[in-house]
């Protein structure tokens, strides 16, 4: 196979995505084409993406092109290289389910009154858009394909615009996606000055001063750090994830803020050159605070979809504290270490995008058999819908980070990049980078708690609700969606040593390393930097957790009498409980909101004892409003309050101050 | 190669055979401390062996995950207890999982443990798996930040490599040493549910954690999760013991070399068992916000050790 089969894949891709927008314009006249047609061509451009990029990891090397489109100066460039493959395969393979789980999903809107055309033209295009940010090799298509993408996302969260609050929702979102579209591009600006070009080639040979790699590097980061979700520009986030259909949230959430990822990759280790430690710190402390502050906040929701996205804030900032990790390794010398952290952050992303597409899947089931989010309302869907249940235990067993699902496998080689800390000279970085490893470990523990919660309130004891308690099992295609990234997670999870293997070039083109011991010891043996460091066998680990179960279950259950009877639950003895007694979502995170109170904004009231009808009233605000938000807002309405005194209705007056800028303009340029 | 495993396999059976053992010794001393006779040395043997034996009743609100539980809480805590050398040192078993990937194990079972609780949809199993999940949540940390602390001081996470370097220094005072001893044995108090975080012998509604989520088991599924707490406790004793005493553990598979090891951690485990027994007698048990102050203590103990050896060793 040639390469350029590996830009006719990636072309198709893009072709099917925008097939399956245009076919969309269709379905005002006839609304099936949505789900007969155009949600499989988003499908199938997912198969092709994931074609194209396994083609690009497998042959290696880069393949250009350039595309006679853009302004006559300056054509589009396209480049394939192992990132840009690596990305491919992980917006193709969450595309691909999400084809599958669609169809089912979009039936419901078919009754609604909400456009079709603009949920599958938006998906179309949404999904163009960030194949093209990845395939893109200059700054302008770059740029474009960015704000494609932001665009097409924004009429999908503004999707159900009849709801006050998605409409508030959205705009927050247009409003934050743009200043940090602004800051990518002053930072491509920057990079484009010295290199004089805008496309990627001729940034790479750029020579910055540390100044002003600085500063492109703190452009990049504010830019894509805000599409990222990183605290404290996460605001938009859950605000905006959740308001969007269930299908798009996976996309959202699992894939564009790894397009985000991708773009903070591509400019900082790829276009700036020279790599600074100092950066890596930045990274380190903003990744913990946004890792931390994230799942704690996710602790404390009680609807799903929130929940989803301020774990995919936490999950956002893990990718953060590696790549700061590989930043601090590399600028310091240690390339070895550099590329662990490096490949740690790639397989992170990767899982997360699996594990939270999933997750998000099974809220959407949840949501389209039970017509419900809030999980207060929920419980006992375990015995409703086995199926989405099964999965959903498998997505969140691999966010929590047990072995041996996927997410254990990326948060351990992150701990073994932190634990290699006593190699650096500096003794600041030394202790920095193991407390940023306590708070990972800390954070790791508090996903466990939200995710326990998640399952047990919403799966597991009994339905709280009447329509929860007669929630019926989704349709086939919904399940098997789910069952795809389900076990794909297990497989990320079981064989590291070959998921590593598919990594390694991307490592090693960008950063001159791949981990050569890694799976130096066999397929079996995951050994980062050497087998007398650390070694972990996920095959054997399943193995032999198989083998023993097996072996307790056949003495147990085969030697012991099966004598079993149901009865009423104990309870100590009191009478049987009723739904109403079991643990709700928000009692099961008071002692956390107790213990980390301070972190929160709390308005709480208790019912006092003699209230004849008593509520409980709980409010919890996100500090950064308060802090950051509304000081920006308020100053931007007091100065647009002042400029607001120009606007005289008089045209000679606005004739001069056109005038007058325009002077000003020819004075600067001359 | 083979003999390896086998003897791999003997002290993954050890760890079972041993776990009652541990618990019937511990609370044999506390009741002699309270001046009471208490049940025979070998009564954890024989509960085991009659909850074994008797009839399952499940709640008919039960899901099957209710009696899916107790088999991976058990298969995952003896793994993750598998992995820790015992008797002698350089097991092939101990490759497959380092200190972290234990914790994962450890972690794994407990997140089943605390969805088996809240299955039933009682109040009492929603409360105790909250309860566990926040002090693990807490401790969880603490004992990372101290087996870091290890793992950096012999440049490897793995517990084999740790014992060794420990063995090789002799008998060589680490400040750091001291500070992460201190607190995974906080931290083992904590993950054992043992006085003052949790009373293992309690059935007083307001007060339990780990109890409160096995109220509603019965039968072989109440064996198997007293096990594995069983184990679990064993698991910490041992880990205790062997990384920070590694002294008398075999060296090589030779018979007397194992023999050895067997009696020696017998005897760490006894010591241990009478300083456990000791403090249950003397402390009382803490109320449930008490705990995040002790665990801080904790997760502070160790940053100190973790600090200590970053500012201190490395660089001497």
């Amino acid at each position: 196979m040639s390469t350029h089969a590996v830009l006719l894949l990636a072309a198709l891709s893009v072709m099917l995505a925008l097939a399956a927008s245009a076919t969309s314009l269709l379905a005002s006249r006839e609304p099936r084409i949505l789900r007969l047609i155009a949600m499989p061509l988003i499908g199938f451009a997912g198969l092709a993406a994931v074609a194209a990029g396994l083609a690009a990891l497998i042959l290696g090397g880069s393949v250009t092109t350039t595309l006679p489109l853009g302004l006559p100066w300056m054509p589009w460039h396209i480049r394939i290289d192992a990132l840009s493959g690596l990305f491919l395969l992980l917006i193709g393979l969450v595309t691909s389910a999400i084809g599958i789980y669609a169809p089912a999903y979009v039936r419901d809107f078919e009754r609604g009154r909400d456009s079709l055309t603009a949920l599958g033209g938006f998906t179309g295009l949404f999904l163009t858009g960030m194949l093209l940010v990845v395939l893109a090799d200059d700054a302008f298509l770059f740029m474009v394909a960015w704000e494609l993408m932001s665009l097409s996302s924004y009429f999908l969260v503004a999707f159900q615009h009849e709801n006050a609050a998605n409409r508030r929702a959205a705009f927050l979102y247009l409003l934050m996606a743009h200043i940090g579209g602004l800051a990518i591009l002053l930072g491509f600006g920057v990079l484009a000055a010295f290199g004089h070009g805008f496309d990627f080639a001729s940034m790479r040979e750029a020579t910055l001063s540390p100044g002003w790699a600085s500063l492109a590097f703190a452009l990049a980061f504010l830019g894509f750090g805000m599409k990222a979700g990183l605290m404290p520009l996460h605001a938009w986030l859950p605000e905006a994830h959740p308001a969007a259909p269930s299908h798009i949230s996976a996309l959202m959430s699992g894939v564009m803020l790894k397009v985000a990822v991708y773009g903070f990759i591509r400019v900082v280790f790829d276009l700036t050159g020279q790599l600074q430690w100092q950066w890596g710190v930045v990274l380190i402390l903003i990744g913990s605070l946004s890792a931390l502050m994230g799942v704690l906040f996710a602790l404390m929701q009680t609807d799903l979809k929130r929940l989803l996205a301020y774990s995919s804030v936490e999950n956002l900032g893990i990718i953060f504290i590696a790549l700061g990790l590989a930043l601090v390794f590399l600028s310091t010398g240690h390339a070895l270490l550099g590329s662990l952290a490096f490949v740690a952050a790639l397989y992170h992303a990767i899982n997360h995008a699996l594990f939270k597409s999933l997750l998000f899947l099974g809220a959407g089931a949840i949501l389209h058999s039970a017509h419900e989010r809030d999980l207060e309302q929920m419980g006992g869907l375990l015995r409703r819908m086995p199926w989405t249940g099964s999965f959903f235990l498998i997505g969140s067993l691999s966010i929590s980070a047990l072995p041996p699902f996927n997410g254990f496998v990326s948060e351990w080689l992150i701990f073994q990049a932190a634990l290699q800390a006593w190699q650096l000279d500096s003794g600041v970085l030394r202790s920095l980078i193991p407390i940023a490893s306590a708070v990972l470990a800390l954070t790791g523990a508090l996903v466990a708690a939200t995710f326990v919660k998640v399952y047990g309130i919403a799966f597991l004891g009994q339905a709280r609700s009447r329509h929860v308690r007669h929630a019926r099992q989704g349709a086939l295609g919904m399940r098997v969606g789910q069952g795809l990234l389900a076990a794909l997670c297990v497989l990320f999870g079981v064989l590291p040593t070959q998921i590593i293997g598919l990594l390694e070039p991307v490592s090693a083109q960008m950063l001159g390393t791949g981990l050569p011991q890694a799976g130096a010891q066999g397929w079996l043996w995951l050994t980062p930097i050497s087998s007398e460091t650390a070694s972990y066998s996920a095959p054997l680990t399943i193995l032999l957790l198989a083998l023993i179960a097996g072996i307790a279950f056949w003495w147990f259950v085969r030697r012991a009498p099966r004598r079993m009877r149901r009865r009423d639950p104990w309870d100590c003895g009191f009478a049987p409980p009723s739904p109403r007694m079991q643990y709700t979502a928000t009692a099961f995170a008071q002692p956390m909101r107790r213990v980390f109170g301070m972190l929160f904004e709390i308005d709480e009231s208790r019912p006092a004892f003699d209230d004849a009808a008593p509520r409980y009233r709980l409010k919890l605000t996100d500090r950064a409003w308060g802090l950051l938000y509304l000081p920006v807002m308020q100053a931007v309405e007091a100065a647009s309050r002042r400029v607001v005194r120009l606007q005289s209705g008089n045209v000679r007056v606005y004739l001069g101050w056109t005038l007058a800028t325009l002077l000003v303009l020819l004075w600067i340029i001359s | 190669m083979i003999y390896s495993w086998l003897i791999a396999l003997f002290q993954a059976l050890l760890y079972v055979a041993l776990a009652p053992l541990l618990i019937g010794w511990v609370r044999k001393v506390r009741a002699r401390l309270q001046n009471r006779r208490g049940a025979p040395l070998l009564q954890p043997y024989a509960d085991l062996r009659k909850l074994l034996i008797k009839e399952i009743r499940v709640p008919h609100t039960a899901s099957p995950l209710f009696r899916l539980a107790p088999y991976i809480v058990f298969v995952a805590t003896w793994l993750a207890a598998a992995t820790v050398p015992l008797v002698a040192l350089d097991l092939p078993i101990a490759q497959i999982a380092d200190i972290i990937v234990l914790v994962g194990l450890l972690g794994l079972a407990r997140f089943f443990l605390a969805l088996a609780g809240m299955d039933v949809g009682t109040a009492f199993g929603g409360m105790g798996a909250s309860r566990e999940m926040l002090i693990s949540a807490l401790a969880e940390p603490a004992m990372l930040m101290a087996v870091f602390t290890l793992a950096m001081t012999a440049h490897s996470t793995s517990l084999v490599s740790v014992m060794s370097h420990h063995l090789a220094d002799g008998f060589l005072l680490r400040p750091s040493y001291l500070f992460a001893f201190g607190a995974l044995v906080l931290v083992a108090l904590a993950e054992c549910s043992r006085i003052p975080v949790d009373n293992p012998t309690t059935h007083l509604e307001l007060t339990m954690v780990h109890e409160a989520m096995l109220l509603e088991y019965s039968g072989r599924h109440l064996a198997l999760m007293e096990w594995a707490s069983q184990i679990k406790l064993l698991l910490y004793g041992v880990l205790i013991a062997n990384v920070f005493f590694p002294w008398g553990i075999g060296q090589d598979f030779g018979l007397l070399a194992l023999g050895i090891g067997l009696v020696v951690v017998l005897l760490k485990l006894a010591v241990l068992g009478l300083a456990l027994a000791t403090a249950e007698t003397t402390l009382a048990k803490m109320r449930l916000f008490r705990v995040p102050a002790f665990l801080n203590l904790a997760l502070l103990l160790a940053l100190l050790g973790l600090l200590s050896h970053v500012i201190l060793e490395v660089g001497a």
